[in-house]
């Protein structure tokens, strides 16, 4: 291990479209190695979310306080310009979201979506090598008949499907950071596991960093060699897999690992 | 294949009902063709001998069937007023209100798209609300009146053009077009207004959907976000409103016509259904409940383009 990509410091994240301004997010702390998995847990409104769209550049500029630091490349994401942030969106920083049935857009075809950071960031290429990539991608993803898949509708997949879909479209241009926020939560459990698997081959073929947001603790210790414990919006344990595992210092962590179901033969 | 023919007999089957009641009310309202044609003072021999000849004193069924089985083979029939064919009298009189018709739809639509798409890019800004409280305004006055209003500023005041200096599409194209540019204006108004609060309102709800998110996190720009992913959503529900509104206006501009003294098939319309002269009157109903369809059915078509989620069956 090595290099950092992704140096995350004192993120502060606060709401402030009612009279009393909300801090959702405090003093968040996160450094990301390249080809590293981290995890970030915690319960709903943890400020786990937040934290990942504030990292993907996706917080709305207004109604929102941001302080704090996310070095990317030499760039700090929280105070560069726009078309800085956006040459990174998609390009080398690349989200996949909770709901594969919204996520992607219902009127336009799988393959110009999953083509759609190319035709942003790689203008250069020409139109049958974007489809002769998008539909390796798709095959990437484990899809059958990517060539029919490529012309086919969003409404036409399953859930899963599509979030091989949603995968297959952030994972074109080669980004060196993913950001997984949920993406098994809607989906059923043997989808979950061979989309954990999916994720897991990616980053060992290709070298992406991926942050995995989750819940779910046990999904978690599967796929993550670190792990960030969040609780209201505090960072309040964090430490390789292993660690918080095994020797959880905090008992919040332990209350959450205790609450895993488990299976005593 | 099932679709279209499906489509078209439910289209065959719309026109014999709306021609069938159009028969129907002719013989329920009082009034008589006859004594309308030969006027009040002429004896009720030659009345009845003007009935028989044109086949008025037969069951009602019977002449429905001799005018619909004459009007499938094309031939609309003869006008009792004018003793000419029906065919004669609308055909020089259809391009004037169809004319009308296309160009309030041009003038609702070029106004509506940019200003909806700008309203809503721009929400809650100085100019929407300032829109928005004109769109409110223009909404609740009817054509007629805008129509009038349009007049006495344009014609009356400013002399952009003669009220009543009605120009032939034959003799001059060019004036023609520019004399029905107000009246177009007029029907076309109260439709830009309602078009460009349903566009807005679209444009805003779908820009809050999940793959908006998507979009940006690809690196899309607002702009890129609008025109590449919501705008296509977002008309969905705008293309049937201007489907509805392309076939009112073809109606509409019946009454506009009157306003602006424009000899288009309004004119014929209303004496004809005053004289009881039901042949032009069928034709001309026929006409427009053929737009109408026909309007329909290119919205369902279009919105089946648009909306992969809408199966062709």
């Amino acid at each position: 291990m090595g290099d950092i990509i992704l140096d995350v410091s004192d993120l502060n994240i606060e709401f402030h479209d009612h009279d009393n301004p909300e801090t959702v997010v405090f003093d968040f702390d996160l450094t990301l190695e390249k080809g590293e998995i981290v995890g970030i847990v915690g319960e709903s409104g943890s400020g786990k979310s937040m934290s990942a769209l504030a990292i993907a550049g996706l917080l709305k500029r207004h109604a929102l306080t941001k302080t704090g630091r996310i070095m990317f490349d030499g760039h700090d994401l929280l105070t560069c310009d726009r078309e800085t942030l956006r040459g990174y969106q998609g390009d080398e920083i690349a989200m996949i979201f909770q709901e594969p049935m919204t996520s992607l857009n219902p009127v336009k075809k799988i393959g110009w979506q999953v083509e759609e950071c190319l035709r942003i960031h790689h203008k250069d290429m020409t139109k049958a090598d974007r489809k002769k990539r998008a539909i390796e991608m798709i095959d990437a993803v484990g899809i059958h008949e990517p060539e029919k898949v490529y012309n086919m509708y969003p409404h036409e997949l399953s859930g899963g499907m599509r979030q091989r879909i949603m995968i297959a479209a952030a994972m074109i241009a080669n980004p060196q950071i993913l950001i997984a926020d949920e993406p098994t939560t809607a989906l059923d459990v043997t989808v979950q596991a061979q989309i954990v698997e999916l994720l897991k081959k990616l980053n060992r073929e290709k070298g992406t960093s991926i942050i995995f947001i989750s819940h779910d603790l046990s999904l978690i210790s599967q796929i993550c060699q670190r792990v960030l414990v969040m609780n209201k919006g505090y960072v309040v344990e964090t430490g390789t897999t292993e660690q918080v595992f095994n020797a959880p210092r905090e008992e919040y962590t332990r209350k959450l690992i205790a609450a895993i179901p488990r299976i005593d033969v | 294949m099932k679709y279209i023919i499906k489509k078209i007999l439910m289209m065959i089957l719309t026109l014999v009902v709306v021609s069938l009641c159009v028969f129907l009310a002719f013989n329920f309202i009082p009034g008589d063709p006859a004594t309308r044609k030969l006027g009040t003072e002429a004896t009720p021999e030659l009345i009845q001998q003007y009935r028989e000849s044109m086949g008025l004193n037969d069951p009602v069924i019977v002449q429905y069937f001799r005018w619909f089985t004459s009007f499938v083979k094309g031939d609309m029939g003869t006008s009792y007023n004018y003793n000419q064919s029906v065919a004669s009298i609308i055909v020089k009189k259809i391009p004037i209100t169809l004319t009308l018709a296309i160009m309030s739809f041009i003038i609702m639509v070029g106004l509506s798209i940019p200003i909806g798409i700008y309203t809503a890019k721009h929400e809650n800004g100085v100019i929407d609300k300032v829109i928005m409280v004109l769109n409110q305004i223009i909404m609740a006055v009817p054509p007629f009146f805008s129509g009038i209003l349009l007049t006495f500023v344009f014609g009356m005041i400013f002399k952009f053009f003669k009220p009543g200096g009605f120009i032939s599409y034959e003799k001059d194209l060019g004036g023609f077009i520019g004399y029905l540019i107000l009246p177009a204006l007029a029907i076309a108004l109260p439709k830009a207004a309602m078009c460009i609060k349903l566009l807005r309102g679209s444009v805003i709800a779908e820009a809050q959907k999940d793959y908006t998110r998507t979009a940006y996190s690809r690196g899309n720009s607002t702009g890129e976000v609008l025109y590449r992913h919501v705008l296509k959503n977002a008309m969905i529900p705008v293309i049937t409103f201007m489907g509805m509104a392309l076939a009112d206006m073809v109606a509409g501009s019946i009454v506009i016509e009157q306003v602006f003294g424009i000899p288009g098939i309004s004119k014929i319309l209303l004496t004809s259904i005053s004289n009881r002269d039901y042949p032009v009157v069928e034709a001309i109903i026929m006409g427009i409940a053929i737009i109408v369809i026909v309007v329909n059915l290119l919205v369902d078509i279009i919105y089946r383009i648009i909306d992969p989620r809408i199966e062709v069956e």
